[in-house]
This record gives C-alpha cells, sequence and structure tokens, in this order.
C-alpha cells in the first residue's frame, strides 16, 4: 500500500498479439492498459463502452476465446495471445446479426449504452444454450445493467433472436 | 479509470512466481483472474510496483478427483468450476459456483484468487470450511497445506508469507449419501453476498450423523459455525432442534454494518440461510434435485 508510484516512461512495455474479430494485431502497450482502452484507443473500436469505475455494469463485455468478460477489468497483457469478439464483430457482409435485428425490432434499446454488452452476453448465452427459458435468459444478462428499458423489451429481443438463430 | 503504472512480469511456473514475488519487494502483488486485484488498482485503493501474472502457469488450473479426494488448482475460474463434474458430483460446489459474482466475473476469477484475498464476503472459503478443505501453497521455504478456516487470520489477511501463493485446494470426497447447500442473499449479481451460509449433511435415517456449517459476510472472517454444528449432530432433526441451530449460528456472527445492511438485518438473514440450508441440504440427502444458487431477484 505504501509504495510510491513509479513513472510511467520507466516502464517497460509490453508486447502483445490479440486478434479481435479475426484480424491479429500487434502492439506495445504500457502494463497498466486495460483491454478496453486496447480496444478503443489502440484500436479505435469505440462500439465497446466503458459504464462504470467498479466493474459493474457490464457495457464493457466482449467475448474473449468465446467467453463473455468485462474488459474493463483484464489487462490487454494478460489478453496477449487471445481471440476477442466484439460488437462490431456481429454483423457479418453487411448483415446485422440476428440479436442486432431483434434488439431494433422489440425496442431493446432506447440510449443503447448498454446495448454493445447486452448483445455480447446475449450472444454467450445463445452460444451456450440455443432454446434458453426466461429465467435463464435473465441470469444470462445478470452482468449487464441497462438504466432505460427495464429489461422487459430486452428479453424479448434476446428470445427472439433465439428462436430466429433456431431456425437458420 | 487506469491504475497507476506497474511492471509486469509473467510467471512460467511456481518457481518463477515465487521467486518474482521474494525478489521484487514490498511493492509487488500476484494477479490471477484480476477480478478483486484490478478493480482496487483501477480505483486507487491499492498501488503496486509490479503485478506477476500468474495467469500464464501451466498446471495449475486442474480439476481432478481420486484417492477419495478432490484437487482443483488455483488458477480454475469460477465459470470452468460450475461446469466441472465436481460440481455435477457435489451441489454445494455448483451453488457456490453459480452464485459468485456475474457471468462475465466468473469467467476470469479463479478459486486461488478468491481464497487468498482474505475477504469474508467472497464465497469460496466459506463453502469450502464446509466441505474441510485444505488450502495448498508454496513459497521459498517450501510447501505447505493449512485447513481452510485456518488460512483467512483476519479481515483481507491470510496466512500466506512473502513469496507464498496458493497453488491449488484439497478436499475429502464426501461420504455416500452427503450432501450440502450453499445459500446466500445479494442485491443483484454484480454484488457481494449479504450473508451466505453453507451447510454440509451426512444423515443417517432422519438423524443428523454429522454435519458442517460455515457462514459467510457474516464477521471479519469466514466462520466455521461449530456451536451450531453442536446442536444438531447425532440428533433426530426436528423443527426445534433446526431452530436452536440457527439461533446458535447467529451467536456465532458478528456482521459489520455495511451499505449491505445493518448487523441485526444480516442476523436475521443469517437464522433464515441456516434454516434454509439445512432443509435443502436434507432433501438432496433424500435424493430429491433441488436447484438453489444465491438468491437476488
Ligand atoms: C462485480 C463483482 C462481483 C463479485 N461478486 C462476488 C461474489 O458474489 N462472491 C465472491 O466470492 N466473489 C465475488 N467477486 C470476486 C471474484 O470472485 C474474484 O474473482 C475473486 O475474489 C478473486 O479472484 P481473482 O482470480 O480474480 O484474483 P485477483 O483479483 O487476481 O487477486 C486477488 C488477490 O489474491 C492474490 N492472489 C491471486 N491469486 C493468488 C494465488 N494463487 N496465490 C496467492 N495470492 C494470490 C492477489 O495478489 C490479490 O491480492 C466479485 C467481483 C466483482 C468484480
Ligand atoms: S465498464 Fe462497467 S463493468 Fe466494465
Ligand atoms: S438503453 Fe440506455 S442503458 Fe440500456
Amino acid at each position: 500500500m505504501s509504495t510510491t508510484e513509479t513513472a510511467a516512461q520507466d516502464i517497460p512495455k509490453v508486447a502483445v498479439e490479440i486478434t479481435v474479430n479475426g484480424q491479429s494485431y500487434r502492439r506495445e502497450v504500457e502494463p497498466r492498459t486495460l483491454l478496453v482502452q486496447f480496444i478503443r484507443e489502440e484500436l479505435r473500436l469505440t462500439g465497446t463502452h466503458i459504464g462504470c469505475d467498479t466493474t459493474y455494469c457490464g457495457a464493457c463485455t466482449i467475448l474473449l476465446d468465446g467467453e463473455p468478460v468485462k474488459s474493463c477489468t483484464m489487462l490487454a497483457a494478460q489478453a496477449d495471445g487471445g481471440e476477442v469478439l466484439t460488437v462490431e464483430g456481429l454483423e457479418k457482409d453487411g448483415e446485422l446479426h440476428p440479436l442486432q435485428t431483434a434488439f431494433s425490432e422489440h425496442h431493446g434499446l432506447q440510449c443503447g449504452y448498454c446495448t454493445p454488452g447486452m448483445l455480447m452476453s446475449s450472444l454467450a448465452l445463445l452460444q451456450n444454450n440455443a432454446s434458453p427459458t426466461e429465467k435463464q435468459i435473465r441470469k444470462g444478462i445478470q452482468g449487464n445493467l441497462c438504466r432505460c428499458t427495464g429489461y422487459h423489451n430486452i428479453f424479448k429481443a434476446i428470445e427472439a433472436a433465439a428462436a430466429e438463430m433456431r431456425e437458420d | 479509470m487506469y491504475p497507476a503504472p506497474f511492471n509486469y512480469h509473467r510467471a512460467g511456473s511456481v518457481a518463477e512466481a515465487i521467486s518474482l514475488l521474494s525478489n521484487l519487494g514490498d511493492g509487488v502483488r500476484a494477479l490471477a483472474g484480476g477480478q478483486s486485484l484490478l478493480v482496487l488498482l483501477k480505483a486507487r485503493f491499492d498501488t503496486v510496483t509490479d503485478l506477476v501474472d500468474l495467469g500464464r502457469i501451466r498446471g495449475l488450473d486442474g480439476i481432478e478427483a481420486g484417492n477419495g479426494e478432490y484437487r482443483i488448482g488455483a488458477l480454475a475460474t469460477h465459470a470452468r468450476l460450475a461446469r466441472s463434474p465436481v460440481a455435477e458430483a457435489i451441489p454445494i460446489f455448483q451453488d457456490a459456483a453459480n452464485g459468485i459474482a456475474d457471468n462475465q466475473v466468473r469467467s476470469r476469477g479463479t478459486i486461488g484468487g478468491n481464497v487468498s484475498s482474505g475477504d469474508p464476503s467472497c464465497d469460496w472459503p466459506t463453502l469450502l470450511i464446509a466441505l474441510d478443505a485444505q488450502v495448498h501453497c508454496e513459497g521459498p521455504d517450501g510447501k505447505r497445506a493449512v485447513p481452510v478456516n485456518e488460512f483467512v487470520e483476519d479481515l483481507y489477511l491470510t496466512v500466506l508469507g512473502d513469496g507464498e501463493i496458493v497453488t491449488g485446494i484439497s478436499f475429502p470426497a464426501p461420504e455416500k449419501g452427503a450432501a450440502g447447500a450453499y445459500v446466500g442473499f445479494k442485491r443483484c449479481a454484480p454484488a457481494y453476498p449479504t450473508t451466505s451460509v453453507g451447510v454440509q449433511l451426512t444423515m443417517d435415517g432422519d438423524d443428523c450423523k454429522d454435519v458442517r456449517v460455515s457462514l459467510g459476510s457474516s464477521g471479519l472472517t469466514p466462520i466455521h459455525a461449530t456451536g451450531a454444528e453442536a446442536e444438531l449432530r447425532g440428533k433426530l432433526l426436528t423443527d426445534d432442534v433446526i431452530v436452536r441451530a440457527a439461533d446458535a449460528a447467529v451467536a456465532e456472527s458478528d456482521p459489520i454494518d455495511d451499505q449491505r445492511g445493518t448487523p441485526e438485518f444480516k442476523q436475521l438473514l443469517i437464522n433464515t440461510l441456516v434454516k434454509r440450508g439445512i432443509g435443502v441440504a436434507r432433501r438432496r440427502c433424500a435424493g430429491e434435485q433441488v436447484e438453489v444458487s444465491h438468491e437476488y431477484y
């Protein structure tokens, strides 16, 4: 606790190679660089949001090697060698992902701040469980806060997307 | 917010981690999943000069059963433990693995980091007291195993010495017919429990042959509720006996006043949770499938 702060310029950088949305990026970063900063500031992929300082809100959720992670609470150095999927990676060949379409059709968003994180947590849920019950959907987004919608339209959107994805 | 600057070292082995942690001075800290440590560093509640990342050490994330015991590596994440055969075989284990934090935190947080935090709100130490677990440590002076209820000495303080790390956890396989429950109350998934209770029961007909009871977020350390156990052990589990056990558990607790509730409120919860935990454990002993994890809606 009583240690003095080390000056940032005296600290050796860490080389990282991280695949984001299928493309590999090599960078030298300060050790304290958070994965979310790497994504937003180094790669300029600003779809991933920062909504809190306390690992509470889930707006920064991305998938790392298929698992949902709060990218604000992980160092870029820890993600070295990993595969990241962000909200920008959901769209394929100009077509929105069924989750994105369903959120739009079912009014699963108002201000949209929580939406990237909601989409990534929903995707993690549906990849493990193609037919979730309502309770499983609620548990699936338990780590994501929304200050606008009251969640009901988000549940509806996830249910609709699940049905759509089962048909494909 | 950014953490203050620090040096980053990636340990390739337990020996390398011990050597780095022993030689980098007072400001060095081990990093596992980062779900407690990075939160503190970002808020600048803590500052470090160096982090030693344990995350790449091979062979430290095993989940194994054999020779009458279970062995879990320090780096096993909550999410992997929830999906593991251990959770399938031991219901109390599944309750805890699914009740900790939220999906995202469970992807990263590790059992070793959870135990090493010395935080009475952390679920694993409380659960592991109910399973009579040992914490395996390795440091500059070699290896040792410490019973989990001696591992956390005080608030955020464990028995770990300088340069010493947790390498794993082990606990005896529960007797045939034994079952448990881990129940907690929390405001929402990304919050720590307001209080939590672990109960591991072995029944002989309607009699309690053996039992372990533990309390989380109920004092400055996780609590082994031996008074509650004494009310239950060897007795026919009548309502009166269960009420006395819950009262005994409350008497052994000493919850702090914080944003999660007053001590009086928490003791009411402990009373209810002990009764609920015994009820669920008993139904599971009888072979019933009962789904519980922390209640928050
Ligand atoms: C929003 C949120 C909600 C949460 N809710 C809960 C909850 O309900 N219940 C619960 O139990 N936990 C909860 N947690 C905490 C979570 O479970 C953490 O994963 C856990 O406490 C720490 O594990 P970690 O691997 O992330 O450790 P880290 O954060 O990396 O480390 C924690 C501490 O342990 C030390 N350390 C780590 N590994 C070792 C090791 N192998 N040997 C020696 N020292 C080590 C570190 O130096 C540090 O001091 C929550 C966390 C967040 C962010
Ligand atoms: S920004 Fe809120 S959890 Fe990451
Ligand atoms: S739509 Fe505004 S926070 Fe969810």
